[in-house]
């Protein structure tokens, strides 16, 4: 499991730039960014080294965040693999809160980050070969 | 534990016996008001009210009403009844909208002014050995000084740090052994998110009471004051026309404001057909100052919503108390008819653990209908990290609001901290009606 940061943030001009900026100032590198949005606000979700520091960071900055354990896979960055991916959860019935997928260009595999709401759905990709990246592998 | 009076006489007089001396100073106020400020004896006249001829509390009901507008055209100082060799301290009231309001205290006056504030200090626990931190603005407005002197009177050592530079006050509050903290409640959250701010805890302060005042405050907000600080926070009751604070004050109880009903008569009416109110029923506070010489007031409206409890209290004191401010009639908004506080509103927001009680009421009108937009900011550890979550928190909040009050309300979550803090007085509504 992998720690991702999620930071609550208004749907208004310059909001992502603070936080990038905040991010940037307290020497916090990012890795991957994504967002959800509604017309009033969203949730940007980023992969940072050091997820704690950065939350108690951002939060003396004004920011609202939570740390989620989301699940990180990796599969060859190549035509098909990340509908084998999401075929094999689906005929496993786990359900996917949200998901995004970002490339590691040390390594030239893409990552596929997932919220799951089922434990277990972590043994089941373990079993079937697939690697789930902690913390220190991102 | 038993509880300790300032003035444990007057604080514990049996009903009869206080309604005996309020008439008598009633009898003479009138007589006094009709010989020496021309707009009471005016409106005497137009009353059809003979002075001389007032007996007692029972016919108060006749007697002229004073309003804010009264003041304002009587400025600066034409409401005066002592002469000004007399007067020693003049205040005046905020004067947000227009004209500002003048009033002078005389020697005796603010003697009996610290005695009030006197009583309201020992009935938050102080005694003359502690430390009291005066954080309401020094100067033209009364919070100040009034506080200040009450506890120089009561033989307290006053820090009066004033408004404003919040890293020093809560170096004072840190390191000066401060026992109290008297400041407006929402100046008081503000010095607590300041000081984690700062890295420290304010519940290791050795602060032990706050009196706080001079805003309306929720059960809610001192829930908040009193975790933040590991304090107990009373609230104090005032308005610069009649006094400044110490009018009203609350106990060891902390179940409603005991008034100083030795020297204000106090009425609750409706503030529609200014008749008096059921025993118990919400309305207008209306005061009667029985003993001030500088400015005195007859049946001032004070806009500020209240009721009367009934009960007797825990702590002996027979002076009645007034419930928790429900808001200011001028602050009442008339939501599609439907009468609302924003303290209201404030009251459902405390119930809900992800959002603070930083809040901002926006009501705007589309075509003939009123939208009520209720911004709060989140909580900063709000554990979400999905849309859905965040979705059903502003749903639930305003589905509570929609209960208590029984109107319609958007609700949207903001970022903490960017609803607009403030050293004085929050502002909680935005009215854009006002503006078409």
């Amino acid at each position: 499991m992998a720690q991702q940061l999620s930071i609550f943030l208004e749907n208004t001009p310059g909001r992502l730039a603070a936080l990038s900026r905040a991010l940037g100032e307290g020497g916090f590198n990012m890795h991957a960014l994504s967002l959800a949005d509604t017309s009033d606000y969203g949730v940007a979700r980023i992969f940072v080294d050091d997820p704690v520091a950065a939350k108690a960071y951002l939060e003396k900055r004004g920011f609202s965040g939570t740390l989620t354990e989301v699940c990180a896979v990796e599969i060859p960055d190549e035509p098909g693999s990340l509908g084998r991916l999401l075929e094999f959860l689906a005929d496993h019935e786990v359900n996917i809160a949200y998901s995004y997928v970002f490339v590691n260009m040390m390594t030239k595999h893409a990552i596929n980050v997932f919220k799951l709401n089922d434990p277990a759905a972590i043994e089941l990709l373990e079993q079937e070969g697939y690697r789930v990246l902690s913390d220190d592998a991102l | 534990m038993t509880e300790t009076y300032y003035q444990a006489h007057e604080e514990c007089l049996d009903r009869s016996t206080l309604e005996e001396l309020q008439a008598r100073r009633l009898r003479a106020l009138v007589v006094s008001l009709d010989a020496t400020v021309p707009f009471y004896r005016q409106a005497f006249k137009d009353a059809g009210v003979d002075p001389a001829s007032v007996e007692g509390l029972q016919d108060l009901p006749t007697l002229p009403f004073t309003v804010k507008n009264d003041l304002r055209a009587a400025y600066p100082y034409k409401m005066f009844s002592a002469s000004m060799d007399d007067i020693v301290r003049i205040h005046a009231s905020s004067g947000t909208t227009g004209q500002i309001s003048v009033v002078g205290y005389t020697r005796a006056d603010l003697e009996m002014w610290a005695q009030c504030v006197s009583r309201a200090l020992v009935a938050a626990g102080a005694t003359s050995h502690d430390i009291l931190q005066v954080s309401y603005g020094y100067g033209i407005f009364t919070g100040g000084l009034g506080l200040h002197d009450g506890a120089t009177y009561l033989g307290m050592s006053v820090i009066p740090a004033s408004g404003g530079n919040t890293k020093r006050q809560i170096q004072f509050l840190r390191d000066f052994g401060v026992a109290g903290l008297a400041c407006t409640p929402s100046y008081a959250l503000l010095i607590a998110e300041t000081a984690r701010d700062m890295g420290l805890d304010p519940t290791t302060f050795p602060l032990r009471f706050g009196i706080f005042g001079a805003e309306a405050w929720s059960v809610g907000m001192r829930e908040e004051l009193e975790q933040a600080f590991d304090i107990k926070a009373y609230d104090i009751y005032g308005l610069s026309e009649i006094l400044g604070p110490g009018v009203a004050f609350e106990c060891s109880a902390q179940q409603g404001l005991h008034v100083n009903e030795d020297h204000f008569l106090t009425e609750i009416v409706d503030p529609q057909t200014l008749l008096p109110v059921e025993e118990g029923e919400y309305g207008e506070i209306v005061f009667t100052t029985l003993t001030k010489q500088g400015i005195p007031l007859l049946r001032y409206r004070t806009r500020d919503i209240s009721r009367f409890i009934t009960e007797p209290c825990s702590c002996g004191r027979t002076l009645r108390r007034l419930d928790r401010l429900r808001g200011r009639s001028d602050d009442m908004l008339i939501i599609r008819g439907v009468n609302v506080f924003p303290s209201q509103i404030e009251q459902v927001l405390t119930g809900v653990a992800e959002v603070s009680t930083n809040y901002q009421i926006i009501v705007s009108r589309t075509g003939r209908m009123d939208n009520v937009l209720v911004k709060v900011e989140i909580e900063p550890d709000f554990p979400a990290d999905e849309i859905a979550r965040f979705e059903s928190i502003e749903r639930q909040v305003r589905a509570e609001i929609e209960s208590a009050l029984a109107i319609s309300v958007q609700v949207r979550l903001v970022e903490p901290k960017s609803i607009a803090r403030s050293e004085g007085k929050a502002q909680r509504l935005i009215d854009e009606r006002k503006e078409n």
